[in-house]
């Protein structure tokens, strides 16, 4: 066992686990943070996205020994002080999901790369979503609406 | 309240919790005590099982049990079944395998579920699982459909040749005697392609058996728990269903595959009363792709007879149908009642005879996926009328136009069982042509040959048979069980509202859509109405969701419940207002007297149902009223599909430039949720087409088991849709006028769009159109071209 | 995922301690190919030794006319990084199109051409660059590293811990990619250097490899069209369910081509 302590949604966490705990097995079943989802075992669907130090990173592809120190937010610390972040309020409006099993992932993905686009003065259009979002695999939406709404997403953030 | 009401595009309920990730599927719930199971898969498709020895698994850290078919066969236990009986043209029975949740004597396909190893944690049951030593006497395998047949691999004892059932419908006389006339007969081999459905949430059970209760309870990503907690019960006999709940909590979309019972659900349930513990099984991305039930898989011929003008006279159709290793839960009526009855289409062909062969393979069971049938006969139906169209030298709009049934002939009997009880083909092709903007095809054509691409069109009217009943007519087919819909609605002392569905939502937003309908039918609040759906201890029966039956069936047991309140509250608002019960007249939430500006509000009738200090004698207290819809036919959606692409000759890539989908769904409660239904069925319509491929090797090994191989689309793959709902035809035998949505996308893009990659590259070829089949097919054209 | 002990040494000093002293241990860099292949039990290492901690790893930085890229880089740091994209544009490009952003924000250099998976895009930039792997003890030329699939001139215990790449004339990356795993399925890395034009293909055979018929051809006439006579043998070639040998004979030429027509 080895000790990990990061920083999760704001709040200082601790735990002795094994060094073969996957970051997102950490979050789910040691933190109960179930908005984490895993839905390959492959780095592909992006289901398990969660942002380490500002940057998403896919949880399913890191083990959480690696974030000693780190962190890290989940889709259930994005919005603050109860009110929910631009972007999950944009999925909302634009029918940016179904399911709702990669949404959050999806959301997650949505604001870093909403993020790095106005860092680098890059415009967010429908091609630049569509690229951005390679990572994160939806079965339900066509992502039609998704796009839709990480374009008004970026708008109102 | 009219802003929620039917037809408005409210937006969902459902959303909060998945936005924030406060969604509850079956992986997220934890038990007290609960502990994981590994299931030991077959890694070849076709052997026998000599022993199987455990001791060492059950010896490592952990290891609370290790259970083979021995044990299920020891306990008593039944198998899996398949609920529908189809007959063969001699009136045979079709040939059902055992299908046994732990196989037993033999392996049947790669990821058959061999041996379960149930651990204190998930690690500790892999690894005693690794540990658990199978002796399998390999056997040759057959893999493909069109060769299964004269194999001589016998994959269930004493079923000859793997053949299920050798299926027929229509006038096979009446066909051939059509084609004996024609003046021009077109005619099509297709493949259509094997998909895994790839709902992002894999599956997953967690089943506790409560000693101290005798009782039992599964959470399990099911789209019917009522079906999974009656076949769990009646067949696989693990528990009376009295004391069995099956819980589908949140699920991550199903598509079909959530359908069925699974030997999972049923062993971690099981191994839940032989271990004592709740016992946990989550499946990883490559089980998903080896042990869900598969889609499609079809091999197909296909002929048109014509007259001079292009007018249909008649349809032959042979097709052989993959049902996998075992026949899964509604497998046997895919390629048969909800494929061949879809064989009309659009059109007023007069004589359609198809038969169908399924057979089965050593490769996961084949059931039904997104369109279940009716993608394949679309596919079948749509490619051809296209060749109809090239061969007559006609428009492919006009050669559909011609055809049509008549807006003036529904109901309309088709040739193959069903009738379409309304329809109006021409508006939809009238305004697909125009949003698409077909008549500029031949400009953008020629702006992209400028740029070296080769541009193409494709058409495809579809049409879809939703709702499948009514129960005795498919009871006469074969079908176990009724396919009614049960619904509840119960108020309580403050006037909200419950809703109890039969249904269930894996993604399609009844939380929304039946609040909508309800608020709208009772006058209350739609933040007042809570819909619950997908807990057999809540819901007292239901048959679950799939073939775009939830609001045609289900939504309709919700109005019948509805009329119930009405009902019940006019005989008390009648006792309240002094009048007579047939003077009460409901609106907007108001029972008033007719005439009269005296009424009582719909909560103020139910405060005096539960406190009934001044109630009409005799009169039942309480509002809570009950109603089982059974419909009297099928609904019959309609729509034109129209997909225009780019073709990189340099390379094969193939990019939709427009996709424009105009549908008849009938009345629509919520345009927001229909629309993204569309979507979403395109998006799996296109990925068939253009990226989506099972593969087996000859050995039997799924080639494409992860997402490093199977290509599932991406945001990048797809463009924005152009998606219209017309006004439509309200459906005749539902209040509602609704006829369903799920599965329209899926149905009708695939045509669509491997008509617009022939006619961009001049050639047929079959799905997916990857870039080297496209560069293939270019390159043998550019051979012919030079050769001539 | 198969037990293991864990790691995280501060110098690479250390970490070269650490595999003497366990000699089934396994570097874990960004982790994006490595986790996977430790999940599906594919590897069993005694013991992982984490780089994340080793800030020497990190950093890029001019050197005259050389780029050195720390192995602990990770891609999207290549791909944003302005040192980088003013000196040699052709690599910001060829990271920013690795994996996806998820991918890119953990996956390094080092981490990438120390597994070279035939399929993987650092090779392709190593190789076409004429670029130079530094490790713990030695120099070792782009060209001489890549061994083989899945193989390199790593000896036991040696750890990458930079790559130095020179500044190129003119160079350009453009990937044809699996439409499933969005891996490489043919990169064509052109570049125009002091020594001489170079081609490099990676995702097409079992390791990247040069093409010196299109680097004669391109000697005279960098641009597409001084290839366009050429043809690109199939044998030896990938082949596999999304791609035979001769597609991707095909495609090489294509990709080549496109590459070609992004310098200006």
């Amino acid at each position: 066992m080895t000790s990990v302590t990061m920083t999760v949604n704001g709040k200082a966490v601790t735990r002795d686990i094994e060094p073969r705990m996957l970051l997102s097995t950490f979050l789910r079943e040691e933190l109960g943070l179930t908005g984490t989802h895993v839905g390959c075992d492959t780095s592909q669907c992006g289901c398990c996205v969660v942002h380490v130090d500002g940057d998403s990173v896919k949880s399913c592809t890191a083990l959480a020994v690696q974030f000693d120190g780190a962190s890290v937010t989940t889709i259930e610390g994005l919005g603050q002080n109860g009110t929910l972040h631009p972007m999950q309020e944009a999925f909302r409006e634009n029918h940016g999901l179904q399911c709702g099993f990669c949404t959050t992932g999806m959301i997650m993905s949505s604001v870093d790369l909403v993020k790095k686009a106005k860092e680098q003065g890059i415009t967010i259009d429908e091609h630049y979503v569509r690229e951005g979002l390679e990572g994160n695999i939806c079965r339900c939406t066509g992502y039609h609406n998704i796009v839709k709404a990480v374009i008004a997403g970026a708008q109102a953030m | 309240m009219a802003t929620n009401g039917i037809g408005s595009s409210v937006k969902r309920k459902e959303d909060l919790r998945f936005i924030t990730g406060s969604g509850r599927y079956t992986d997220d719930i934890q038990l007290p005590h609960q502990a994981y199971a590994c299931f030991v898969r077959s890694p070849h498709a076709h052997a026998t099982i000599g022993s199987i020895d455990r001791s060492a698994a059950e010896a490592m850290p952990g290891v609370l049990g290790v259970f083979t078919g021995e044990d299920v066969a020891a306990d008593g236990l039944g198998g899996l079944i398949c609920g529908w009986m189809v007959k063969s043209k001699d009136g045979s029975p079709m040939k059902a395998g055992p299908h046994p949740i732990l196989a037993h004597g033999k392996v049947r396909y790669v990821g058959d579920h061999v041996a379960v190893v149930v651990a204190e944690t998930l690690q500790q049951a892999r690894d005693a699982a690794e540990a658990v030593i199978v002796d399998y006497g390999v056997l040759p395998a057959a893999v493909d459909v069109a060769k299964t047949h004269d194999s001589g691999i016998e994959i269930h004892t004493d079923i000859p040749n793997n053949l299920v059932y050798d299926w027929e419908i229509g006038d096979k006389a009446a066909t051939d005697a059509a084609f004996a006339n024609a003046k021009h007969v077109t005619r099509v081999e297709l493949i259509n392609n094997r998909l895994v459905p790839n709902a992002m949430e894999p599956r997953a059970a967690l089943g506790h058996y409560d000693a101290g209760m005798d009782a039992y309870t599964l959470y399990t990503t099911s789209q019917n728990p009522h079906v999974a907690r009656l076949v769990i019960s009646a067949f696989v006999g693990i528990a009376p269903e009295h004391k069995l709940t099956v819980i589908a909590p949140d699920v991550g979309g199903g598509f079909g595959s959530k359908i069925f019972i699974y030997a999972e659900e049923c062993v971690c349930l099981w191994a839940s009363k032989k271990v004592r513990r709740p016992v946990k099984w989550t499946a990883d991305r490559t089980e998903a792709f080896l042990s869900d039930a598969h889609g499609r898989d079809h091999v197909s011929v296909a002929e048109m007879a014509m007259d001079e003008n292009g007018q249909f006279l008649a349809l032959r159709v042979n097709t052989k149908a993959n049902m996998g290793a075992y026949l899964s839960t509604f497998s046997s009526c895919i390629p048969t009642y909800l494929y061949a009855t879809l064989l009309a289409g659009q059109y007023k062909t007069p004589a359609i005879y198809c038969d169908v062969q399924a057979y089965y393979t050593n490769t996961a069971p084949v059931d039904a996926y997104r369109g279940a049938g009716r993608p394949e006969a679309t596919y079948l139906l749509e490619t051809l009328v296209e060749e109809c169209a090239k061969d007559m030298q006609l428009d492919p709009a006009e050669i559909r136009r011609r055809n049509f049934i008549p807006k003036d002939a529904f109901p309309y009997q088709t040739p193959v069982a069903l009738q379409y009880d309304t329809g109006d083909y021409e508006p939809c092709l009238d305004k697909a042509l125009e949003l698409a903007d077909y008549a500029g095809f031949p400009e953008r054509r020629r702006q992209s040959e400028a740029k070296g691409k080769l541009r193409g069109i494709g058409f495809s009217a579809y049409i879809e048979a939703c709702g499948i009943a009514p129960s005795a007519v498919i009871g006469s087919l074969g079908a176990g069980v009724g396919l009614w819909e049960s619904a509840k609605v119960r108020f309580s002392h403050t006037g909200k509202v419950q809703v109890l569905t039969g249904t269930h939502s894996h993604g399609q937003g009844h939380e929304t859509t039946f609040a909508q309908l309800v608020a709208s039918k009772l006058g209350v609040a739609y933040e007042d109405v809570d819909v619950i759906h997908g807990d057999t201890s809540k819901t007292t029966v239901g048959m679950g969701t799939y073939g775009s039956r939830s609001l045609a069936v289900g939504g309709e047991a919700l109005v019948k419940a509805c009329d119930k309140v009405i009902a019940k509250g006019k005989k008390i608002a009648a006792h309240l207002l002094e009048a007579s019960e047939q003077d009460i007249v409901f609106q907007d939430g108001n029972f008033s007297v007719a005439g009269t500006d005296r009424s009582k509000s719909i909560g103020e009738i139910v405060f005096a149902a539960l406190v009934p200090h001044n109630y009409p004698p005799g009169l039942e207290p309480g509002m809570e009223e009950t109603a089982y819809y059974d419909p009297a036919n099928f609904t019959y959606p309609s729509g034109v599909y129209i997909c225009e692409l780019e073709v990189d000759p340099d390379s094969g890539v193939v990019e939709i430039q427009k996709f424009t989908a105009v549908d008849d769904f009938g009345n629509v409660i919520n345009p927001m949720i229909v629309e993204g239904q569309v979507h979403g069925g395109l998006a799996q319509g296109i990925g068939q087409a253009l990226l989506e491929n099972a593969v087996y090797d000859e050995s039997g090994q799924l080639i494409s088991a992860s997402y490093m191989d199977y290509t599932m689309p991406r945001a990048d793959d797809l463009p924005s849709f152009v998606v219209h709902t017309t006004a439509g035809t309200a459906c005749t035998h539902n209040s509602l006028g609704v006829k369903g949505c799920g599965e329209a996308g899926a149905i009708g893009s695939p045509p669509a769009v491997m008509n617009a990659v022939a006619d961009a590259i001049g050639t047929r070829i079959s799905m997916p159109a990857t870039p080297e089949k496209v560069w293939r097919a270019l390159q043998k054209t550019q051979l012919a071209q030079a050769a001539e | 995922m198969y037990a293991f002990g864990y790691h995280r040494p501060g110098s690479v000093a250390d970490a070269v301690k650490l595999l003497a002293d366990h000699p089934d241990a396994k570097l874990l860099a960004g982790g994006q190919t490595f986790i996977p292949t430790l999940k599906q039990r594919l590897a069993q290492p005694s013991d992982v030794i984490d780089l994340g901690g080793i800030a020497e790893l990190r950093g890029i930085r001019a050197e005259g006319d050389n780029l050195v890229i720390g192995a602990m880089v990770k891609h999207g740091e290549v791909m944003r990084d302005a040192t980088v994209k003013s000196m040699i544009p052709a690599l910001a490009d060829m990271a920013g199109v690795i994996g996806d952003t998820q991918v890119r924000n953990r996956g390094t250099l080092g981490g990438s051409i120390s597994n070279n998976d035939p399929a993987a895009d650092y090779p392709g930039a190593v190789v076409g660059l004429g670029a130079t792997v530094i490790t713990d003890r030695r120099q070792i030329a782009g060209e001489d590293f890549f061994t083989g699939l899945f193989e390199t001139a790593l000896e036991e215990g040696e750890i990458v811990t930079a790559v130095s790449f020179p500044k190129p004339v003119a160079a350009a990356y453009e990937k044809f990619r699996n439409p499933a795993s969005r891996y490489a399925m043919v990169g064509v890395f052109v570049a125009k250097t002091a020594g001489g034009v170079r081609v490099a293909v990676t995702g097409a055979g079992p390791c990247v490899f040069r093409l010196p018929e299109f680097e004669q051809a391109l000697s005279t006439n960098f641009a597409a069209d001084a290839i366009q006579h050429l043809n690109v043998d199939a044998s030896g070639l990938n082949a596999d369910i999304h791609a035979s040998a001769e597609y991707r004979a095909h495609l090489i030429k294509v990709v080549a081509k496109r590459a070609l027509a992004k310098i200006r």
